[in-house]
């Protein structure tokens, strides 16, 4: 049995945002940015939770006899000089600045060009696991914008362009649209069924 | 109030009624009529699999801000969490679940921890990691747990970008099943092709209703597909209107 008092608070807290967010009344939009704001502060605690969190799960690992506990220290002490020096000189220092344009923005920059390997190496694997007419549409359109997207050595090929505008514009638009609308009336139904308290994911007792 | 915002509220009211309807319409009929979607029948799958066999199941609740539009995907995700939870973790290895993000962290520990005390069984804080808090670091710390935790079935189902290629990546590597739905249509696009078992649009907010979580989530489908053809009919007689001059 859920406790009532947290459905309570979310289900009263749901409507005065949602209702404020239809019905502009000082009162109610006064209530409903000051819960909002509320939120905000939460969501910045739940982030330093997180970082707890994360730091908890590397110094297990790292504390134990693990085969890749080394990646495990190297986050902490990442996390450590980091916190130290950001917390010293202020975020807006050189030296943080250094540390995020020297180390951060590499390694997340490396795992980018990862991801393009990936991704070619999985359109090759989609034809081999779903070779149906939705996989061979879906590499075929990839590979004609990304022909069209990049400089081809100089050479035009007649009427590629246009279809590239084309598939910009038509199908690939109707779909997206399509696919945010099913989407769209997902996210309301989710919404709503946690206004009426038949999905509670808080409060777990 | 402007209209617009009249609009919005009558579609929400409607939604709701919709909602209450459909709840006393599944009320009278014994059976359920759900299409079937090949992903949730290999889930089913996986889910006995991970009691029959101990084989571990994996939940990734994506980076989704629970203060945005992205939080609804992220409660979809808590809510088949929750599901797969009571199912399995009487098992030697229970389901462990990751995020990108603070609350769905905490979340993910808080719903397990229910499903454990319901269950009457020990919970480890463990099974409700944060790994990593910007998209590539959380994809790269997701990544190395599906290959230390010897995972059987991967289930993605939250906010994801371009970056879940890497985590579907280390899933086919670790040779586990993956199936994937977000609400990004990028990451949308990346999982058809990454993912074993991909979620189209709507999909993913079905996943309760298929899973049985409970009578409300098969009521919200059924108003769903009932709103879906009024969009269609809204949006074809706007075009004949528009084809014709009138608007």
């Amino acid at each position: 049995m859920r406790n009532p008092v947290y459905t309570a608070i979310a289900i009263g807290v749901g409507l005065v945002v949602l209702i404020g967010y239809f019905l502009q009344f000082g009162l109610l939009i006064n209530l409903r940015i000051a819960l909002l704001e509320w939120a905000t502060i939460l969501v910045a605690v739940a982030l330093l939770i997180g970082v707890i969190n994360l730091s908890i799960v590397h110094w297990r690992k790292s504390t134990t006899d693990q085969p890749n506990r080394i990646y495990s220290i190297a986050l902490i002490s990442a996390l450590g000089i980091t916190l130290a020096v950001a917390g010293s000189f202020g975020p807006t220092h050189p030296y943080s600045l250094w540390i995020f344009n020297n180390i951060q923005i590499p390694i997340e920059g490396s795992l980018m060009a990862i991801l393009a390997v990936v991704l070619i190496y999985a359109g090759i694997r989609l034809l081999r696991r779903k070779p149906d007419l939705l996989s061979i549409v879906f590499i075929a359109t990839a590979v004609v914008i990304l022909l069209m997207t990049g400089p081809l050595f100089g050479i035009d090929i007649p009427g590629l362009a246009e279809l590239r505008i084309w598939i910009g514009k038509v199908p690939a638009v109707a779909g997206a649209r399509g696919i945010l609308l099913g989407v769209s009336l997902g996210i309301v139904a989710a919404g709503l069924r946690i206004l009426m308290g038949a999905d509670r994911p808080y409060g777990g007792d | 109030m402007n209209s617009l915002d009249l609009l919005g509220l009558a579609f929400v009211l409607g939604f709701f009624g919709l909602m209450i309807a459909s709840t006393f319409v599944l009320r009278r009929r014994k059976e359920r009529m759900l299409r079937e979607i090949p992903a949730f029948t290999r889930l089913q799958r996986a889910i006995g699999l991970a009691v029959e066999a101990g084989s571990r199941l994996h939940i990734s609740l994506g980076r989704g801000r629970l203060i945005s539009t992205q939080s609804a995907i992220g409660y979809v995700g808590l809510s088949i969490l929750d599901r797969i939870a009571r199912s399995t973790s009487i098992s030697d290895r229970p389901p462990i679940a990751t995020s990108g993000e603070g609350t769905l962290g905490i979340l993910s520990q808080d719903t397990q921890r229910g499903a454990a005390k319901y269950l009457g069984v020990e919970f480890d804080p463990m099974r409700g990691q944060v790994t990593g808090l910007s998209p590539y670091s959380y994809a790269a710390g997701t990544q190395s747990l599906i290959q230390e935790e010897d995972v059987g079935a991967n289930l993605l189902i939250g906010s994801f970008g371009t970056e879940v290629a890497l985590i579907t990546e280390a899933a086919e590597r670790s040779e586990s099943m993956t199936l994937g739905g977000t609400d990004n249509i990028t990451g949308q696009a990346v999982m058809f092709a990454t993912a074993q078992e991909p979620l189209i649009g709507e999909e993913t907010y079905a996943g309760g209703a298929y899973l049985g979580v409970g009578p409300m989530h098969i009521a919200s489908l059924y108003a769903q597909d009932i709103l879906r053809w009024v969009l269609i009919g809204l949006i074809l007689i706007g075009a004949i209107l528009k084809l014709l001059g009138v608007v």
